[in-house]
């Protein structure tokens, strides 16, 4: 047993010095199958990135109140107060009709078509921050109805919307990174495929008389299969640095962004796992690129 | 040890190798197979090294029916059979050790008995102080004496020669077929294909003639 182990590990070795007595052509390899496999890792980290972005916002909902028309400035204030002494309440802040005509002024550029109409048709609002440390996730859709019952409020709305799209895109996008996954672990498998068909016919006179000296399928392919695994695991490797060099440039504007906004948030990139993940990936894919190429062509090679 | 009952070989152009061929070599015998180009020789020990099978007739060796060997089993069955080659089949981007050492690692020996074992043969052929060397280095009659070692280092109880001496000058040639009569000597079944007609005469060994696929 110890013996068919040792043999493996020289046949490991065996095949790693093979790639190194053709260090040109074995990095070019290596390079694609790591680019291959960093394209979909680098997506997957983003949309983590957007997933765990849109899971701290979930928290920072907002409820707007739009108050009726005929709500005075006094009453509203008054309403204000009122609201304010509620626990599942953290913070209100108040804007009248003509702050909102002025906001939207502003950030629409409607200037003159505003100015011609005859009264304000926008509302008072106030917007409303729950305090998250009293309520739970499910009964801000019951604050939400108990804000909206209120006779001076014409509806309660919680701004959640925009957020449900940002996830609709990030499932998207996840949905993306598995095709893309998919499509390039073919791809990987394909290349290492084509590169071990080519080392099988470079060595068909050598293949030729191991055949003849008693070789066995099994013996003549270990070689070829390790190969693969050698190229998929470097490339793995190759993958990796790759995204730690990426991270390490998106990181900072990043960081730069993240503090306009106020957020503390800062990229994770996953580099353990991906450690781990990107290597053996690699591994499994070219065995298996080794051995579609193997099972193809090495049976056509015969002693004549 | 070897025995060829009515043997035909077609192939699929219709030519016709071999046609109703029956002879048979004892254990331990040594004999030469003869003949013009094309008259068969490379197909017969083509069907005993199981590269080719018959299209007809029975071929035993050893005790094995090789028509009925399948395919799977086939490496197995070489193991028991050295082959020397015209144009000797070494690679050559390993050193004569490694060249020597094929069988045994794709038998799995160990590594001391490798060790052991190729050093014996190499010694055996006059080659030992060149187990550094890669084939290319060596002249045409040694890279010849390589082939035979590695056909001779798992101890096979048949050796087969195909044109063993094709490209070498008579010295050598006597040299080479002098090595295979001392493997004769302890057991080995030898069979060599030559048409070396001048150096054979000399030797006492039967001869297999065959002509058009017969025994001539």
């Amino acid at each position: 047993m110890s013996n068919y182990l040792l043999r493996h590990l020289q046949v490991m070795l065996f095949s790693l010095g093979r790639l190194w007595r053709q260090p040109v052509a074995s990095l070019m390899t290596i390079t694609v199958i790591g680019i291959a496999l960093v394209l979909p890792a680098g997506l997957f980290v983003l949309s983590e990135n957007m997933s765990s972005l849109s899971n701290r916002w979930d928290s920072a909902s907002q409820i707007t109140l739009f108050l009726q028309q005929n709500v005075s400035p006094k009453q509203a204030k008054k309403l204000t107060d009122e609201l304010q002494s509620w626990p599942e309440i953290k913070q209100l802040h108040y804007q009248s009709a003509k702050q909102s005509l002025e906001e939207f002024r502003q950030l629409s550029g409607l200037g003159d078509v505003l100015d011609s109409l005859p009264n304000n048709p926008l509302p008072a609002i106030i917007i409303v921050e729950p305090d998250d440390d009293n309520i739970e996730k499910a009964t801000i859709s019951q604050l939400v109805q108990k804000l909206d019952a209120l006779s001076s409020v014409d509806q309660a709305k919680l701004d959640m919307e925009w957020l449900q799209r940002f996830r609709s895109i990030n499932k998207m996008v996840q949905r993306g990174v598995t095709i893309l996954a998919i499509l390039l672990s073919l791809s990987v498998v394909l290349a290492i495929g084509n590169t071990i068909r080519l080392a099988i016919l470079s060595r068909e006179a050598e293949i030729r008389v191991m055949k003849l000296v008693g070789a066995t399928d099994r013996f003549i392919r270990r070689p070829f299969l390790y190969t693969g695994f050698w190229y998929g695991i470097l490339g793995g490797f190759v993958a990796w640095i790759t995204l730690v060099f990426s991270m390490g440039l998106l990181s900072g504007p990043v960081n730069d962004l993240a503090g306009q906004y106020g957020s503390d948030f800062s990229l994770h990139w996953f580099g353990g796992f991906m450690f781990l993940i990107l290597p053996f990936t690699g591994a499994i894919l070219g065995i298996s690129g080794a051995w579609l190429a193997v099972g193809r062509h090495l049976h056509l090679i015969e002693p004549s | 040890m070897i025995n060829f009952t009515d043997v035909y070989k077609r192939y699929p152009n219709n030519y016709e190798a071999l046609s109703g061929l029956s002879f048979h070599l004892d254990e331990g015998e040594m004999a030469f197979l003869t003949g013009h180009s094309g008259a068969g020789k490379s197909t017969l020990l083509k069907l005993i090294a199981l590269i080719e099978r018959s299209s007809h007739g029975q071929v035993l060796v050893g005790k094995q029916n090789l028509s009925s060997l399948p395919k799977r089993k086939i490496p197995f069955y070489r193991r028991q059979i050295g082959i020397v080659f015209q144009d000797h089949n070494l690679l050559h981007d390993r050193t004569v050790f490694d060249n020597v050492a094929l069988p045994l690692v794709i038998a799995g020996e160990n590594h001391r008995e490798i060790g052991r074992r190729v050093r014996a043969a190499l010694d055996k052929v006059g080659l030992l102080s060149k187990e550094r060397n890669l084939p290319i280095a060596l002249s045409g009659g040694e890279q010849q004496r390589v082939g035979i070692a590695r056909a001779v280092v798992n101890r096979p109880p048949i050796l087969l020669a195909d044109e063993p001496t094709g490209n070498l000058d008579p010295e050598l040639s006597r040299e080479i077929m002098h090595l295979f009569e001392q493997f004769n000597q302890v057991g080995v079944t030898v069979f060599v294909a030559t048409h070396d007609i001048d150096l054979i005469q000399t030797l006492p060994y039967r001869q297999v003639i065959l002509k058009q696929g017969r025994l001539a």
